[in-house]
């Protein structure tokens, strides 16, 4: 084995951790797709937080004299057909789907989470019995349980958010199941096992810290279609309620009868969702590459 | 084998039996009732008049009782009354079911069609220019609303080419080419979406498959690079693909619910949100349930596929 002299002339030197601004320069260079997606997120991020300070009107402020105009100086975005600002409403929308978006995925990935490092760590029967009740909630399409569950749970924000993390809980446990199988083989496991370290413990301490992976992967990539399904359930006239603006709503009510006159009206909120979605989808690519080696280019 | 296929069958009734129980207890959670909402228009209602029909809905008996009513109607192929229109369900839902199901289809055809060879080139190609633009033109694809594809296509029709879909449905039997025009358009919508997720499943299992030792052979064979990519490589890295494709058929079925609305097209999946909105129990619940079972006996059918693509796939292991 060849060794450099480099190395033999500084020993003791520790290889420095690289800095937090390196890694990001390095992702950036490396995934470049992943780097925009990451800009996306974190332009909707900003906007969603300082939402009163990027408006240019009252998102909530109708104006008779002028409805459906079309995009101007003033109304960047144009009028929708009460006369409110489009811009100042996208902007607001922002927030809504941002929080219901993070708050049902992280619901949903938690509770998944732990349902796959209990059952894929006991294993036995407690394993089987509980994939085959994952399967019961995977037997149907994600909108179509959102659609029942936001039903039968009532209009509300935080019902929404239920209604979109339950169909999120399976795919999160087989995902989390799966990883800890292969790490509930290790060495170290069966070491801490063998020191006598309590089950919990273990599960707790040992083997979920190494899952963080693929929950960060699973999270961006549930983030998307987490969003998408809050548009499609407010377009549906599910979602979330009024008085919070939705770009899914946006959709629902204006497209219809004015889209003729005012395409703006189609086309704005639209393009929102898909920049939105499209940015976590780009990032969680690019996040699976770099932490989840055994899916790369998939 | 067919301990296997009795093993899955087993294991597909129970999950069925499972969801049942989940759909029931789902939509008795539901707060306001068909009663509440049949007589929300008509006013004041006298207490008794509302047992009168809660009774003949048979909504006064004991949970239980009308789980198990329900089941037996499932196995017996009934499907029950619906509240809303007095009518027997599967007379309101057969009608809807041809136009559902010729949509799906059509949607899967695009989605194949678009999926399989942009996958491949996507994969022959791998990292050029063209595999950049293939791939984020696919996740494009998944970032969209269906219904808002949708909504572009018609409004672009209609602005650019001053041409107007039929509002209301065409029967093929009445005018083709209308009716091919109007289920081609969301067709198209659902399919892209579709679409994405057979691309990059066919790039990355392609992209597998090219790097084993006997497409190395083929190359060395000097066989040309067409038949070493769709015959040689392609036949093998179709596995994945083929359950993907299962996969994205319960998928589609969610696309549909809104693609429907958009479109205007009396299918079930637009029956579905309309019947959630009335809760109309038994429609809800069967449909559901119908989309359950559909879902999950192709999931079946996937795995059973399976063995005859890849020989070396044994069952009952």
């Amino acid at each position: 084995m060849a060794v450099r002299s480099a190395e033999l002339a500084a020993p003791a030197a520790a290889p420095s951790r690289p800095g937090a601004w390196t890694v990001l320069a390095r992702f950036v260079r490396k995934k470049p797709l992943g780097a925009a997606g990451g800009v996306l997120m974190l332009v909707m991020v900003l906007t969603a937080v300082f939402a009163e300070l990027l408006q240019t009107h009252d998102p909530i402020a109708t104006d008779a004299a002028y409805t459906l105009g079309r995009p101007t100086a003033e109304h960047w975005f144009g009028t929708d057909h009460l006369g409110r600002d489009i811009y100042s409403r996208i902007v607001h929308c922002a927030r809504v789907s941002l929080i219901v978006g993070v708050a049902s995925t992280l619901l949903g990935s938690v509770l998944g989470g732990l349902v796959g490092l209990l059952s894929g760590y006991i294993g036995g029967k407690t394993d089987l019995v509980t994939q085959r009740v994952l399967d019961i909630l995977q037997g149907l399409p994600l909108l179509v349980l959102a659609l029942v569950m936001v039903a039968a749970l009532g209009p509300a924000i935080h019902n929404v958010v239920i209604a979109i993390s339950i169909p999120i809980i399976p795919r999160a446990a087989r995902v989390i199941r799966s990883s800890v199988l292969s790490i509930r083989e290790m060495q170290y496991v069966e070491a801490a096992r063998a020191l006598g370290v309590r089950h919990l413990r273990i599960a707790f301490r040992h083997i979920l810290p190494n899952t963080v992976g693929p929950f960060i992967v699973l999270c961006t990539a549930q983030l998307g279609s987490a969003v998408l399904v809050e548009a499609t359930l407010s377009f549906l006239g599910l979602g979330v309620p009024e008085p919070y603006p939705s770009w899914g709503r946006m959709l629902s009510v204006s497209a219809a009868e004015y889209a003729q006159k005012a395409p703006h009206l189609v086309l704005v909120p639209g393009v929102a969702i898909s920049l939105a979605v499209f940015g976590a989808n780009l990032m969680g690519d690019a996040l699976r590459d770099v932490l989840d080696p055994r899916l790369r280019g998939a | 084998m067919k301990t296997y296929i009795a093993q899955r069958l087993a294991i597909a009734v129970l999950t069925l039996l499972g969801m049942s129980l989940v759909i029931f207890t789902l939509l008795r959670l539901a707060p306001g009732d068909i009663v509440d909402i049949l007589f929300s228009t008509a006013g004041y209602v006298s207490p008794s008049e509302k047992q009168a029909i809660m009774q003949e809905l048979g909504m006064d008996r004991p949970y239980w009782v009308q789980y198990l009513e329900w089941l037996k109607q499932i196995v017996t192929g009934d499907l029950g009354k619906s509240y809303r229109y007095d009518l027997p369900a599967w007379q309101i839902i057969r009608p809807l079911l041809p136009v559902t199901i010729e949509l799906a289809a059509l949607s899967m055809v695009v989605a194949v069609l678009l999926g399989v060879p942009t996958g491949v080139i996507s994969a022959v190609r791998q990292d050029s220019t063209l595999d950049y633009v293939l791939r984020v033109i696919s996740l494009a694809g998944l970032s969209m609303p269906a219904f808002w594809l949708g909504m572009v296509i018609i409004l672009t029709l209609v602005t650019w080419l001053q041409w107007i879909p039929p509002l209301t449905y065409v029967p093929p039997t009445e005018d083709f080419k209308l009716h091919a025009v109007q289920f081609a358009l969301p067709a198209l919508a659902v399919g892209y979406r579709s679409s994405a997720l057979i691309m990059r499943i066919t790039r990355s299992s392609l992209l597998e498959v090219l790097r084993e030792d006997y497409i190395r052979t083929a190359w060395a064979k000097g066989q040309s690079g067409r038949i070493v990519v769709w015959r040689h490589a392609l036949k093998n890295a179709m596995l994945p693909v083929v359950t993907v494709i299962g996969i994205e058929f319960a998928f589609l079925i969610g696309g549909l619910v809104v693609t429907e609305t958009v479109f205007n097209l009396p299918g079930v999946a637009r029956f579905l949100v309309q019947a959630i909105l009335w809760r109309d129990y038994p429609i809800v619940q069967n449909l559901v349930m119908f989309i359950a079972i559909v879902v999950i006996l192709s999931n079946l059918l996937v795995d059973m596929l399976y063995g005859v693509l890849d020989p070396r796939v044994r069952y009952g292991s």
